[in-house]
């Protein structure tokens, strides 16, 4: 039997990415480019976009009485505002005129986040994939599980990205922190000045410590990435299971590092977007989304490598336990989502439910569609279990939902970023592909260096011979 | 018609017994019911039995359910006594929605749930006090039991079972 073990990059994917990433680059660059560098020209622009029909969509907002209530504020003039929470304080008892002004000076604000904001949202759900993937294939390896080893080789392809995804989503942060872009308001000294519950919070939301902390995660996660990758390829040829126990440990203690460490995370990269907001399942909620992406990424990057003749000692079996997982997490996800919504719009304090409010008026489409996607969509085509073991399903299925987790990342930072001036459009796109070719490129890249099968794991025999 | 003597043939291990129902079936025997202590995973299988269609039943019952909680929460919240849910008295049911999910879910889950074992006792025709079938009470303890019915070839039975396994094996007169 001819067995093809060692993968080779084909041209004509190695050139979609390529082309991906140039496409990717330019309509980011066009992103960027078209943004506007004074108020003057975004005022221009939003004439001819919305034939000013953009008005105080924002006002009225329970965020309002917030600001009352809390900063101190004697008609401050602030200069630096770019989330509607700030907008929101300094409404105070302004002119209509100078109201004006500092209107205009926000929306300023938000069109020029908003390729930012684009850049951000692709970079960190392609970095979302690869972490997501981690934390999969550490669970198989601390619960030694029997059916997944004829995936690991995989999956620790798909971690390849970790580290040069997780760099470039910590550059972004670190221009951030240099007053490049407006994204987390609470870099901004100005705004903490006149802003008390940010003010509060410095000590945790401080520049220094946020980029330490964000240096320390990576570290963490491409350390253990790093050395489980050592101990498999070792594992190989080994004569007794060392590399497999050490491995067995150090998964164990990742696990442990990683639901801690990906947790601040979301808050630190996320959450702090909208620093007046909090939600103390929202580590949860994105480990569900970063593990339901990640998962059906290992599922169709599987039957890709099964349709070009590689991976023959996967079975539809594997493909069937892959689909239940996509199923399980979509569902989970679903149930994490709806409890951050639930209590937040039962309780509806105002410090709250403005993350909702913002939502569903500014963003009804990309947020309920998100959860067709995510939820009805895979549920419908995953509950039978014939068509979990169907190629075709898995790829539909596997396709809407790493849409729809796009779609979660950008409800999650958009609205807080561009405030309603979003839409999916060049920069969108093009921060996406160019991501998606970089994903390729380093994952597929990755794959082509060590055979496809990881012969020496103990467990192999058992995972080949897996049958449901 | 089945014959009124029937075989029995006793193993005392799971895999003993999967791989003899596979070799009696290969040789074109037909086995008339398996006794386990407990489920054997790949029997049913191995014993060529149809799919079981109680998911579609689970799903169908999942529907009822559904659809149930959402008449009852409709009367109750909205029609017969509005409530105010949440400090937002729309006296919609669509918009109060999300306060009722949790009941929707629950309810979906009681019906699907309920109804399937209903559906499995009566499909399994078990009901309270009913006496057990099971011919051998070893097989609520330990080991496994292959019955098959006799048409004049006890001698040949007899060798194939022993050959595949069984630790034991008796021959039963059908009494009614």
């Amino acid at each position: 039997m001819e067995e093809k073990i060692m993968y080779t990059f084909p041209n004509k994917l190695r050139n979609l990415a390529f082309i991906s990433m140039i496409l990717g680059f330019l309509g980011l660059a066009y992103g960027f480019l078209a943004a506007p560098s004074t108020i003057e020209e975004s005022k221009s622009m939003l004439i001819s976009d919305h034939h000013g029909g953009h008005s105080e969509s924002n006002s009225g907002h329970p965020e309002e009485i917030l600001g009352h209530n809390t900063s101190n504020h004697d008609s401050v003039e602030k200069t630096e505002h770019s989330s509607e929470n700030s907008h929101g304080n300094s409404q105070d008892h302004h002119q209509g005129e100078s109201h004006d002004l500092e209107h205009d000076e926000h929306v300023f604000h938000q069109l020029s986040n908003k390729p930012w904001a684009a850049f951000y949202v692709a970079a960190f759900f392609f970095f979302m994939i690869s972490l997501g993937t981690l934390a999969f294939y550490a669970i198989q390896r601390a619960a030694q599980a029997g059916w997944s080893p004829v995936l690991y080789r995989v999956m620790e392809g798909i971690t390849a990205y970790l580290l040069p995804g997780g760099i470039i989503v910590i550059i972004l942060l670190v221009l951030s922190s240099m007053h490049l872009n407006h994204l987390f308001i609470w870099m901004d000294p100005e705004v903490v000045a006149h802003d008390k519950l940010i003010a509060g919070k410095t000590g945790f939301l401080n520049t220094p410590f946020f980029l330490a902390r964000a240096i320390f995660f990576l570290s963490g996660w491409t350390l253990y990435r790093y050395f489980s990758r050592k101990f498999s390829i070792a594992q190989d040829h080994a004569s007794d299971i060392s590399n497999h126990k050490k491995n067995f440990r150090i998964s164990a203690a990742f696990l442990v590092f990683y639901i801690v460490t990906e947790s601040i995370m979301s808050w630190d990269w996320i959450m702090s977007i909208d620093p007046h907001w909090f939600s103390t399942l929202f580590g949860w909620y994105v480990f569900a989304s970063m593990f339901v992406s990640g998962i059906t990424t290992i599922a169709l990057i599987t039957i890709y490598l099964k349709s070009k003749g590689y991976l023959e000692f996967v079975n539809d079996s594997h493909i069937h336990d892959l689909g239940k997982f996509m199923f399980g997490i979509s569902v989970f996800w679903t149930y994490l989502w709806f409890s951050q919504f639930m209590l937040i719009w039962y309780s509806n304090i105002p410090e709250e439910v403005t993350y909702f409010i913002t939502r569903i008026e500014d963003y009804n489409l990309p947020f309920f569609g998100m959860l067709v996607m995510n939820f009805i969509f895979p549920l419908l085509i995953l509950m039978n279990s014939d068509y979990k073991r169907i190629n075709y399903f898995i790829v539909m299925a596997g396709i809407v939902i790493l849409l729809g987790h796009y779609m979660d990342v950008y409800n999650m930072i958009m609205p807080s970023a561009v405030g309603d001036q979003w839409y999916i459009g060049v920069p969108e796109i093009g921060g996406f592909l160019f991501f998606f070719g970089l994903f390729i490129y380093v994952v597929f890249k990755e794959l082509t260096k060590v055979p496809l099968l990881a012969k020496g794991d103990p467990y192999m025999g058992e995972s080949k011979r897996f049958h449901y | 018609m089945s014959s009124n003597k029937l075989i029995h043939a006793l193993y005392d291990d799971d895999d003993t017994l999967l791989s003899a129902v596979k070799m009696i079936r290969s040789q074109k025997h037909e086995i008339d019911e398996v006794y386990t202590p407990f489920p054997v995973h790949g029997l049913d299988k191995a014993l060529g039995l149809q799919d079981t269609r109680i998911a579609i039943m689970a799903f169908i019952y999942g529907c009822i359910g559904f659809a149930i909680s959402i008449a009852m929460m409709n009367f109750i919240m909205i029609e017969d006594w509005p409530q105010n849910i949440g400090g937002k008295p729309s006296f919609s049911y669509l918009e109060n929605m999300p306060a009722f999910v949790p009941i929707m879910f629950e309810l979906t889950v009681f019906f699907a749930a309920h109804l399937m074992v209903i559906t499995f006792y009566m499909r399994s025709k078990l009901w309270p006090f009913k006496n057990a079938e099971n011919p051998n009470p070893l097989t609520t303890d330990d080991k496994f039991l292959v019955e098959m019915g006799i048409h004049n070839n006890e001698k040949q039975l007899e060798k194939l079972l022993k050959k595949s396994g069984a630790i034991d094996i008796s021959i039963i007169e059908k009494t009614e």
